[in-house]
């Protein structure tokens, strides 16, 4: 059954690297989404703080005696305090001038009256985020605008972040391996499934054409019910092929067995002996042919019921005594001794029909290839293995085309005459695969050929 | 290229001169190179933490320089390249060196979160600012153990005590503002304080050392906020004072040091600050270095210490620092004629 199939791709894998790879970009979209997120949570809790400082300071500016004064509290920078230890940078500007803080930090262009606007600049080359507010003071005869930024390094935000980038890499990371995981699990039961049944059908028996009836997953059922409608005409068609050979055997014998016994009857009705004679070699040639449509049409036989053996068993030395009572007349035509030596009970499980046929090839090709007047010995044995030997005291085999003589209408050179078609052979090699077993060729010391059907 | 390096060996010193030091010494042998480091700690009290500090690395001189805290923000600002580690005890000042980028990151160095800031600012001793009494002026009477205790003291005899207080001129001490504004943030006890002393003619010093000469020779009976270590660290004083920590609510400083942005030896300045953390660390060899040790943990008492936070930079503002000084001025010079050494 191992068929070379063309292979292009795997359902499998696809399917696993589709849910991989969609697990990697699901895990890779919760990590930008969520650090994200984060990311502007962060920056709020940390506008909030610096918010709340800028409205502190902001709020304890006064104008007093015409002098603006801005007595802000500890907390206002206290609150600024990090785990990070972030660096605090703050200017108050009354008007267009810095009156306090640090000259150089970058001035937010903020409407007067604005309650906090937040932005991110770079003082002494790091990203600072500062965060402004103003107000109009009044007093007597007096106006002017007050302006308080306040920024803050940002090591501690990064310092959070870099944390929470940790975790959600953890937890993409894990996301990743689960769905893996699952995605693993998930084709091989799917597959799974596809394999049970690929392995119920390859577990038959070659000639088991019977329909899959066992419960298969929704997807399978139009592959499954189109093998099995294959099966179905595929046993029809075997059907019809067994009924067919049976028939044309039938419809070969009958007339060859009309003509040879008009032949024979005509034979005892002629005198002259070149008339005689012609007719003799009719009814031979006839009995040659019957014989090779037989063995045609056994071959083909042979082919079908081998696929679907009839297990019985079989007595080996029994089956050949049978055949022996059958071909001593032949043998005794051309004064042929058939000797059989029997040694111990050599019993094999198989289609009886199929073994006798095969008997009956063994010895028919050693009485064939026999000269008068010899000796064929065959001998029924179950050491090693249950086997039958038959030995003639002929030609023997052409050593240089020992090895091809089983093939289907291959006959050796040594035929000179004697009528075959090249089946013989190739008959009881099919048998003796069929049951397991082989056919040995080879050539006596003494002269003569040996072949052995062995179980 | 010789006559160059000639000149210049020749004049860095002069430059140097030109410069009003409260003290200068150099440390180890002349001809190492020579590591910097401007201080507002007395020589005397430093001395054996560098000298432990040499006998480690032989292949460095040490030059110390001494002068007041402002004048060190002050000094050291302009030329920051010349210094290589400073040493103060203005914690404000300090850290707003820090904060603007003055100090360096010193990773390596393991120090508890409070006592250190952005890695790059160490403390390494807790200093309590204390009341210090001459003995013999309160004869005969009870020691004042508060701040309000000393003020009713005060008050009760203002002849016996007028023109013999002293403390801290905020406006040439960065230490004594420190004190001022600590104390002014705690309690209002503090403004009060500060009117009687006013009241009372109080004198007014630049540093610890001489207000403390003064209370041992008499001159002064009692001085407030004054560091206790430099009273207790002098022998001939001991017995004439008392160092008294004002049980109502202490105000401790952390002196710190950190390693100049500009140094030219930052491997040599790193090992001098881990090393003098190390030394003053509580349980290291105490009776060898005359500086009180970092206190790692709070006293029974619960002392807090002033916290090394961006807060310590809000008296060193402009208009914060010019109202506090008005105020500050106008309670403790009430005459014009006032002393304002
Ligand atoms: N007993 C034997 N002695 C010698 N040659 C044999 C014998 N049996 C078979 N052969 C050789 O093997 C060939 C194939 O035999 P087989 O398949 O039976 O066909 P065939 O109809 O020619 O006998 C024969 O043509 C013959 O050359």
């Amino acid at each position: 059954m191992t068929e070379v199939v063309r292979v292009a791709g795997s359902l499998r894998n696809r399917l696993a690297v589709t849910l991989v790879g969609g697990a990697a970009v699901l895990a890779i979209l919760l990590f930008v989404v969520v650090r994200n997120y984060a990311a502007q949570i962060a920056q709020a809790g940390q506008d909030q703080i610096i918010g709340a400082s800028v409205s502190s300071i902001l709020d304890a500016a006064v104008v007093r005696d015409g002098v603006v004064d801005v007595d802000f509290p500890y907390a206002s920078l206290s609150m600024l305090s990090t785990e990070f230890d972030d660096r605090v940078f703050y200017a108050i500007y009354q008007d267009d001038a810095v009156i306090s803080g640090y000259d150089t930090l970058p001035r937010s262009d903020i409407a007067a009256n604005t309650d906090r606007q937040y932005e991110t600049v770079v003082f002494d080359g790091v990203p600072v985020r500062l965060a402004s507010a103003s107000r109009t003071l009044i007093g007597a005869g007096f106006r002017t605008n007050i302006v308080v930024s306040v920024g803050q390094t940002q090591d501690a935000l990064s310092g959070t972040l870099n944390g929470i980038s940790r975790n959600v890499a953890l937890f993409g990371a894990g996301f990743f391996a689960l769905a893996t995981l699952i995605a693993f699990w998930a084709t091989s039961t799917t597959f799974g499934q596809l394999q049970a049944l690929t392995t119920a059908i390859t577990r038959r028996g070659p000639k088991d054409l019977r329909p899959v009836v066992k419960p298969i997953p929704a997807e399978l059922a139009p592959l499954v019910s189109s093998l099995n409608s294959l099966m179905a005409r595929l046993n029809q068609s075997l059907l019809q092929s067994e009924n067919f050979i049976t028939e044309a055997a039938h419809r070969v014998r009958t007339p060859l067995a009309t003509v040879r016994s008009h032949a024979e009857t005509t034979l005892h009705r002629v005198e002259r002996p070149e008339n005689r004679q012609a007719l003799r070699a009719m009814v031979r040639a006839i009995d040659e042919s019957s014989r090779a449509a037989g063995q045609l049409l056994d071959h083909a036989m042979i082919a079908f019921r081998a696929d679907n053996l009839d297990q019985q068993d079989i007595d080996l030395g029994a089956l050949v005594q049978e055949l022996l009572v059958q071909l001593t007349p032949i043998a005794e035509m051309k004064d042929i001794d058939l000797e059989m030596t029997q040694d111990g009970n050599a019993a094999v499980r198989g289609d009886p029909i199929l073994v006798q046929n095969a008997l009956r090839n063994l010895i028919d090709n050693a009485l064939k290839y026999s000269p008068a007047e010899s000796t064929i010995t065959i001998s029924v044995s179950d050491v090693p293995t249950a086997h039958v030997r038959v030995c003639d005291q002929g030609t023997g085999f052409d050593p240089d085309e020992i090895d091809d003589l089983a093939k289907r209408f291959k006959r050796g050179t040594n035929v000179a005459g004697i009528v075959g078609s090249g089946l013989g052979l190739t008959i009881v090699e099919d048998v003796a695969h069929a049951h397991g077993g082989k056919l040995t060729l080879e050539n006596q010391k003494t002269g003569g050929a040996c072949v052995t059907l062995s179980f | 290229m010789r006559y160059l390096v000639l000149l210049a060996l020749w004049v860095l010193p002069m430059l140097a001169h030109a410069q009003d030091w409260e003290d200068q010494r150099m440390f180890g042998v002349d001809s190492s190179p020579t590591m910097r480091i401007i201080s507002s700690t007395d020589t005397s009290f430093f001395a054996p933490i560098i000298e432990s500090f040499l006998a480690e690395r032989p292949d460095v001189s040490i030059e110390y320089l001494v002068t007041g805290t402002a004048d060190l923000d002050q000094i050291f600002r302009a030329s920051p390249a010349e210094f290589d580690v400073v040493i103060s005890s203005a914690m404000d000042l300090q850290l707003k060196l820090a904060n603007d980028g003055f100090a360096q990151r010193i990773d390596d160095i393991t120090h508890p979160a409070w006592a250190q800031w952005r890695q790059s600012l160490f403390a390494f001793t807790t200093e309590p600012a204390t009341i210090v009494i001459n003995k013999a002026a309160f004869a005969g009477q009870d020691v004042p153990r508060t701040r309000l205790e000393l003020i009713q003291a005060l008050r009760a005899d203002p002849d016996r005590f007028r023109g013999r207080v002293g403390t801290y001129d905020v406006r040439q001490s960065g230490l004594g503002y420190l004190f001022a504004t600590q104390d002014a943030r705690a309690s209002e006890s503090f403004w009060r304080l500060t009117e009687v002393m006013g009241s009372l003619d109080a004198r007014l010093y630049c540093c610890s050392g001489e207000m403390i000469d003064d209370l041992a020779d008499g001159t002064i009976a009692v001085a407030y906020n004054v560091l206790g270590s430099y009273a207790q660290a002098r022998q001939d004083t001991r017995d004439k004072l008392e160092v008294i920590l004002p049980s109502d609510f202490p105000t401790t400083m952390m002196r710190t040091a950190f390693v100049s942005r500009d140094t030219l030896q930052p491997q040599t300045a790193a090992d001098f600050i881990r090393h003098l953390t190390i030394a003053q660390s509580q349980g290291a060899d105490l009776a060898s270095f005359p500086l009180p040790p970092l206190i790692t943990e709070l006293d029974a008492a619960g002392r807090s210490r002033i916290a090394l936070e961006p807060a310590l930079m809000t008296y060193l503002d402009r208009l914060k620092r010019r109202t506090f000084m008005r105020e500050w001025e106008s309670a403790i010079i009430q005459s014009p004629s006032a002393p304002s050494q």
